[in-house]
């Protein structure tokens, strides 16, 4: 049996502002191009369904080289990054998360080319999934 | 904890050219490191930190994962399919231990 902590510290906005920069480099995402489904009200916050679609030809010099996902409301903003290939055929992957409270889901998908893409979705979770 | 078991959903048949959707799930706790036991003291983290796909050797999908992935990790993907192969499935855990499946697709 195991209870959770009285407290957890929750990621700050500027750390999650922080590890989008890491991920692109500097640069500011630009909107378009990539979409994030996420539920808009999580019942159960240990287990939300994400889902992302970049579009791109999927080439072998045109194609989404990776994405990945942030949560800026949990005590680590990361929660996964997907590497794609040409062979991937589609940029489309999705996957389950843990959110502990309503917060923002980011995407960012980064190109071959460099270019960087953004999508945000807020997502209203009921019961939080920090852990437990 | 129980030996993680992998399960994947791959169609056996494909066209040429086909992009096809690839289902995986692999048993796991995904000890997020952020919960305590009935003491107060800290689980240690314990997740599987890495997921990939290959296809005859070449990677098509991977993933690296944190600890705000759910419990048993759940990745749908797609795969572009040219030639006959087999698919190779990898997960590794924080202790170091991987966990392999395959699974063959053959062009109809």
């Amino acid at each position: 049996f195991m209870v959770l902590g009285p407290k957890m510290t929750y990621a700050a906005t500027e750390q999650t502002d922080a590890a989008i920069k890491a991920f692109t480099g500097g640069a500011e995402p630009a909107k378009g191009k990539i979409s994030l489904d996420t539920p808009e009200i999580a019942e159960n916050g240990n287990t939300v369904p994400v889902g992302v679609y970049v579009e791109s030809p999927m080439t072998a010099d045109n194609y989404v080289e990776s994405v990945v996902i942030l949560a800026d409301g949990n005590p680590n903003p990361a929660v996964a990054t997907f590497h794609f290939t040409a062979m991937s055929g589609v940029a489309e992957a999705k996957t389950r998360i843990r959110l502990a409270k309503t917060q923002n889901v980011i995407a960012v998908a980064k190109m071959s080319d460099g270019s960087t893409f953004i999508d945000t979705k807020e997502v209203k979770v009921t019961i939080g999934g920090c852990g437990g | 904890m129980a030996t993680p078991k992998p399960r994947v959903k791959v169609p056996k048949t494909a066209s040429q050219g086909e992009v096809i959707t690839i289902k995986t799930l692999i048993s796991h706790p995904m000890e997020s490191g952020q919960r305590k036991d009935k003491d107060g003291n800290a689980i240690p983290r314990q997740i599987i930190n890495k997921f990939t796909c290959e296809f005859n050797g070449q990677v098509v999908f991977s993933c690296d994962m944190d600890p705000a992935v759910s419990a048993n990790p759940y990745m749908e993907f797609t795969a572009k399919i040219n030639e006959p192969g087999t698919f190779k499935f990898t997960w590794v855990d924080d202790d170091g231990s991987v966990f392999e499946t395959e699974n063959k697709i053959v062009i109809e």
